[in-house]
């Protein structure tokens, strides 16, 4: 029982990194109907930004405050000068297009800040919660931002007149266009706020995994998986979805015996599968219902 | 996931009647792919033998894609977990020939079969799963790949994370070739076979039903086809073909491990599918070009900045050509066309 407590608590720590990403990724979605194979690039590179600012001696929540600034501004421009000549182009030529900007952005970063590992401050520390060892101060302050940010956004969706233009423009561009939404700057601006997520999202899990050019591998494909999981369409969802994954994959290695450990990924994975074949839109994800 | 324009479904409905036409006259598509066959056939008695051994992976690269293109291309499905099936196919082929001493010939057919059957049974939970929750499931099926061939229980066969070394096969001694030119010309054997039968494929009935589920799934059922059965044979058919290119891969390489597979060249096969042209049979090989020389050309022009400047021609491609070469391709010659007309 202890030892369940212990890697249940293991895995929400792990799985808040990949909540943080899967809303990033959902975000990103709602706002383009795609998703960004790009997004752990961009906040890895948002990052170092970040890293950079404090290493010229800014505050930290300077540094944060304007990498999370530069980050908006840098999405939206992505947006406007990358992505809005394809916007017409088939579908998988647009995937190409995300692969790209991800070859792109990696290997600047490597090029600017090299590929040895940073250590990135943190401003919760890293003491003990609680007095016990399950979970330290960080990763609960990692939890707390993102349920923080989670809350925003569900106000700023479901309670502003810019943010039901934003899902209307997501869910149905023709109609939103008739009614007067300006959709290009309404997918633009999606674009923006998933980087300033991801900035964010990167900034919490710097300290964690620490910063280097490929930090956010490994956490994107699991952001992907928890997104998925919980249902591309819900924001909430992404959020327990990511929790999940991280709780899941933590079980699998310590509590099936013999294949377990080797296989630890290829358990979560097979599960995610198994459990999406039951209910295929993610488990808080709405069934999209199409006309015929 | 219907990626690609619907002029397509003309075009190969259109070219039936090419073919029945063939034993008058042979159409400019003919000449082209009889010239292509013949440089082929010369080009190893003049090239160095390394640029021989980069062909053969070209070829060997363009039927993996080939295999993708049937079922992202033609079914509209999508999928991100055929370095899985390359790897299944190399594996096969290296198990038997290190393990059990077949001889190499039979070691096509048997990878294939293997990735089939795998391909076949993936594709039943994929039925349920669309769009990008099929790519997250062969995402995962990519994913788990190195770890299974990895894993423990399995190395009597597998060899482990050390891989397997495979014998190159020997030249026939009654043919005047080196093993090089052998290997290439036996791939260019094989992927002529795979690429015929797979045009073969789309132009029957099967192929249009195929195309059909692709471009309406709820019309094509309501049409009779079997959206279910085919949707599962085309997976199992598309990583046959995927499988097979994986076997010539093992011996082009001479060596399998299971850091080859990983999902990074699944993503590698999409951007060479997608370059050459989503639904296109000889974009497959431009596609293979892509794969092989592109990063290539990029670290020759930057060590450091490789990764950079395979994205930005990366995007410059997709910036000049949208849909791919075959789709520049068809868009040049109606230019030319109507140019000519006028």
């Amino acid at each position: 029982m202890e030892l369940l407590l212990q890697q249940v608590m293991a895995g929400l720590a792990n799985g808040a990194i990949y909540a943080c990403m899967a809303l990033a990724v959902v975000m990103i979605y709602q706002a383009i109907d795609h998703l960004n194979f790009a997004q752990g690039e961009m906040a890895m590179f948002s990052t170092f930004i970040a890293w950079q600012l404090i290493a010229w001696g800014l505050p930290y929540w300077v540094a944060f405050a304007l990498a999370v600034v530069v980050s908006f501004i840098a999405g939206v421009l992505i947006d406007r000068v990358l992505f809005r000549p394809v916007q017409n182009a088939p579908v998988l030529s647009q995937v190409v297009a995300f692969i790209a900007l991800f070859s792109i952005l990696n290997s600047s970063a490597g090029q600017i800040w090299d590929y040895t590992i940073k250590t990135f401050p943190t401003p919760f520390g890293h003491k003990p919660l609680f007095g016990g060892t399950l979970i330290d101060t960080h990763e609960a302050g990692m939890i707390g931002v993102t349920l923080v940010m989670l809350g925003l956004l569900y106000t700023f969706f479901r309670g502003t007149r810019l943010g039901l233009a934003m899902r209307a423009a997501a869910a149905n561009p023709e109609s939103a266009r008739l009614v007067g939404i300006r959709v290009g700057w309404m997918t633009a601006l999606g674009w923006g706020m998933a980087a300033a997520i991801g900035a964010v999202a990167g900034m919490l899990i710097a300290p964690v995994v620490f910063l280097e050019p490929n930090m956010m591998l490994g956490v994107l494909l699991y952001g992907f998986a928890g997104a998925v999981l919980g249902g591309l369409t819900s924001p909430a969802g992404a959020v327990a979805g990511g929790f999940a994954v991280g709780i899941i994959e933590n079980l699998a290695g310590t509590f099936i015996p013999y294949f377990g450990r080797e296989l630890k990924l290829t358990f979560a994975l097979i599960m995610i599968v198994v459990v999406l074949m039951f209910r295929p839109s993610g488990i808080f994800g709405r069934r999209v219902v199409s006309r015929v | 996931m219907t990626t690609v324009p619907k002029e397509d479904i003309a075009v190969s409905a259109a070219a039936v009647p090419v073919t029945r036409a063939l034993r008058v006259k042979p159409s400019a598509r003919h000449l082209i792919i009889a010239g292509t066959i013949v440089i082929a056939l010369l080009v190893p008695l003049f090239a160095k033998s390394f640029v021989i051994f980069q062909l053969t992976e070209v070829m060997i690269y363009g039927l993996a894609i080939l295999g993708l293109n049937l079922l992202t291309g033609f079914n509209g499905q999508f999928s991100l977990g055929h370095s899985a099936f390359y790897g299944i196919g190399a594996y096969a082929a290296a198990i038997l020939t290190h393990n059990y001493d077949v001889p190499y010939l039979w070691t096509f057919p048997a990878a294939g079969g293997v990735c089939f059957v795998v391909g076949f049974l993936f594709g039943l939970p994929a039925l349920r799963l669309q769009n990008l929750y099929l790519a997250l499931a062969t995402f995962a099926l990519a994913t788990a790949m190195p770890q299974i061939l990895k894993f423990h229980a399995l190395e009597n066969w597998t060899g482990g994370v050390q891989g397997l070394v495979v014998d190159q096969p020997d030249p026939p001694s009654f043919l005047p070739v080196d093993s090089d030119q052998w290997l290439y010309y036996l791939t260019l054997i094989v992927v002529l076979v795979m690429f015929a039968a797979a045009a073969n494929l789309i132009r029957s009935r099967t192929g249009r039903a195929i195309m059909a589920i692709r471009d309406n799934s709820i019309a094509a059922a309501a049409m009779g086809i079997n959206t279910s059965l085919y949707k599962t044979l085309t997976f199992g058919v598309s990583a046959l073909f995927t499988g097979v290119a994986g076997a010539l891969g093992a011996f082009a390489v001479a060596y399998v491990s299971p850091d080859s597979f990983t999902i990074f060249f699944s993503i590698s096969l999409l951007v060479g599918l997608v370059i050459g042209g989503v639904g296109s049979i000889p974009g497959c090989l431009v596609g293979g070009l892509f794969v092989l020389y592109l990063p290539n050309i990029a670290n020759s022009l930057s060590t450091g900045l490789a990764g950079a400047i395979y994205g930005v021609i990366l995007l410059i491609v997709i910036f000049v050509m949208p849909a791919g070469a075959a789709g520049f391709a068809r868009f040049a010659l109606a230019r030319l066309q109507s140019l000519s007309r006028s």
